[in-house]
């Protein structure tokens, strides 16, 4: 019986073993690629960085030096515009989905809509905003683009609100309600407010997603080789200048372009290292 | 100070299940009544009732006459008027968790607009003080969660959460069936002391508890309510067969 029982112990520690290693092997082909690429756009962007890159304007083409001030500040201006689009509407539909139109046909029917949004392809949605929105009287604009952006950031803002909202337990809103809260100020303060760390991780996905999107703007922002930050002017935006620099014939023109998709990632990195550090001020001790 | 409770032909339904089937009753000011029974009887849809509660629920349906003090509940008032009037302690503790210490029993009163920042902070110290928590908890009030206080202290914090909207009844709904028997006495002190100043129902599974805190005691059964009485006459001489058999042990 001893021995029986010590061979069974063996086995167990060596399954042990071999699922941890197995799941410590799933984690690093997980991060393998993403440190490949930053990695890989380190050692080919990061010695066309300098001073002239985050403060000049593209030079002409063949020229060398300039920089991608305009399209730092033109993605910095489309994402902004982005984000007041699809944030607000994006967290307002998911509010709706999970708290007060639960089961009806309209929810259902918005719920289905956002998931076929998030699965149409960004060209096409490009097009689509140029056919509605771009007109002779309003031709490509830094405003077109921030729309484009903004649609496509509602779905996955929508769905993940919806989510967080639906795993906040129910005896917190009965909680709020039992205190003779109305319901609504319960949805917007108890339950909102309880979900918010899960809605905020949704909006950053959104933001990061349609951060690095350039197709759609091919047709809407255009993209612009000189200084504007006018919204209803054709306006740079860092996607679209690595795009236009990375097919160039030009040496100097495809190191800047390294050089912008490294800042590009560095921007994201920031701006969601940035949010999430003044949502998490504030967070109380143990807060669950 | 607290008020009566009176019940007339009160119906209420999940669905087509009839969950209460004409409950009569009258509940008496400034006392503890206890709702024992076994579970599914029909004992927290009754407590849900008085604070409209069950119709929450949207598949929930109710009839019949709720009076607390001189209001029709069901006829002269809104939900939300009611449930400021008439506090809930629900069976699992249930803090806001995203709210510091401060801010849970605050949360009545701050939700529903009031903002007297020193009036606040004297509410807040005397529900806590009320519920038996001040000591424990007064030095971390606003830096700490609610979610973070141990299982018996934050049923005292839902207790003070209650208290600090100021209301004439307080339903609680087996508020110590999740603690442990140490959290669970100190609950009991706890309604012992509250009762001179509300009128506290109390739904418990717990035969000695009821024995322990309660004045009155009703007896529920398959959503009727069986027997209502002393709770010394309950536990000692029932005139119905079914109580005896239940508060013995011969089913339940």
């Amino acid at each position: 019986m001893a021995s029986e029982y010590k061979l069974r112990a063996r086995i167990r520690t060596l399954v042990d073993g071999a699922a941890t290693a197995l799941s410590i092997l799933a984690t690093l082909l997980v991060i393998a690629p993403l440190v490949a690429i930053f990695g890989y756009l380190i050692y080919k962007g990061a010695s066309s960085l300098n001073f002239a890159f985050f403060t000049q304007v593209p030079k002409p083409p063949g020229e060398e030096g300039g920089g991608m001030a305009n399209a730092i500040v033109g993605s910095g201006v489309l994402l902004g515009l982005a984000s007041l689009i699809g944030i607000p509407i994006g967290i307002g539909g998911g509010i709706y989905l999970a708290e007060f139109g639960r089961g009806t046909k309209l929810a259902n029917a918005v719920r289905f809509t956002a998931d076929v949004l998030n699965g149409v392809p960004s060209i096409v949605m490009g097009v689509a905003v140029y056919a509605l929105i771009v007109t002779p009287a309003m031709p490509f604009s830094a405003l077109s683009g921030g729309v484009v952006l903004g649609i496509m950031m509602i779905p996955t803002v929508c769905r993940t609100t919806e989510e967080m909202l639906l795993m906040v337990p129910h005896a917190v809103r009965e909680a709020a309600l039992g205190l003779g809260v109305p319901n609504w100020r319960s949805v917007l303060s108890i339950t909102v407010k309880t979900a918010s760390p899960g809605i905020i991780t949704g909006c950053m996905l959104a933001f990061a997603r349609v951060a690095g999107e350039t197709a759609p703007l091919i047709f809407t922002a255009f993209g612009n080789a000189f200084w504007s930050v006018s919204l209803n002017r054709p306006i740079a935006a860092l996607p679209l200048q690595i795009y236009v620099y990375a097919i160039s014939p030009y040496d100097d023109w495809h190191r800047q372009a390294w050089a912008g998709a490294l800042v590009l990632i560095i921007l994201i990195v920031l701006a969601v290292s940035l949010v999430r550090f003044v949502t998490s001020r504030g967070v109380l001790k143990g807060a669950s | 100070m607290g008020v009566g409770i009176e019940v007339i032909n009160l119906n209420a339904w999940y669905a087509t299940n009839h969950t209460l089937q004409d409950i009569n009753l009258n509940i008496p000011a400034n006392h503890a009544t206890a709702l024992i029974g076994p579970s599914g009887c029909g004992k927290s849809t009754f407590v849900r009732c008085l604070n409209r509660m069950h119709e929450t629920n949207p598949i929930a349906r109710v009839t019949g006459t709720v009076r607390i003090g001189d209001l029709d509940i069901y006829e002269d008032a809104k939900p939300v008027e009611i449930r400021r009037r008439v506090g809930m302690v629900f069976q699992r503790p249930n803090p806001f968790p995203t709210m510091s210490i401060y801010d849970n029993v605050a949360a009545g009163l701050k939700l529903n607009g009031f903002s007297n920042r020193r009036a606040l902070d004297e509410i807040v110290e005397k529900s806590l003080k009320n519920s038996a928590l001040w000591d424990e908890v007064k030095d971390d009030l606003k830096k700490k969660s609610g979610a973070s206080l141990s299982g018996g202290q934050q049923q005292r914090l839902c207790i003070a959460r209650a208290l600090a909207v100021d209301p004439e009844v307080l339903l609680m709904d087996e508020p110590a069936s999740a603690l442990d028997p140490v959290s669970t006495s100190k609950i009991e002190d706890l309604i012992f002391q509250l009762k001179s100043q509300y009128t506290i129902v109390i739904v418990t599974h717990n035969m000695q508890q009821a024995a322990r805190v309660a004045e009155k005691t009703g007896f529920f059964l398959n959503g009727r309510m069986v027997e209502f009485d002393s709770t010394h006459k309950i536990f000692t001489n029932p005139s119905d067969k079914r109580t005896e058999d239940y508060i013995t042990g011969r089913f339940g």
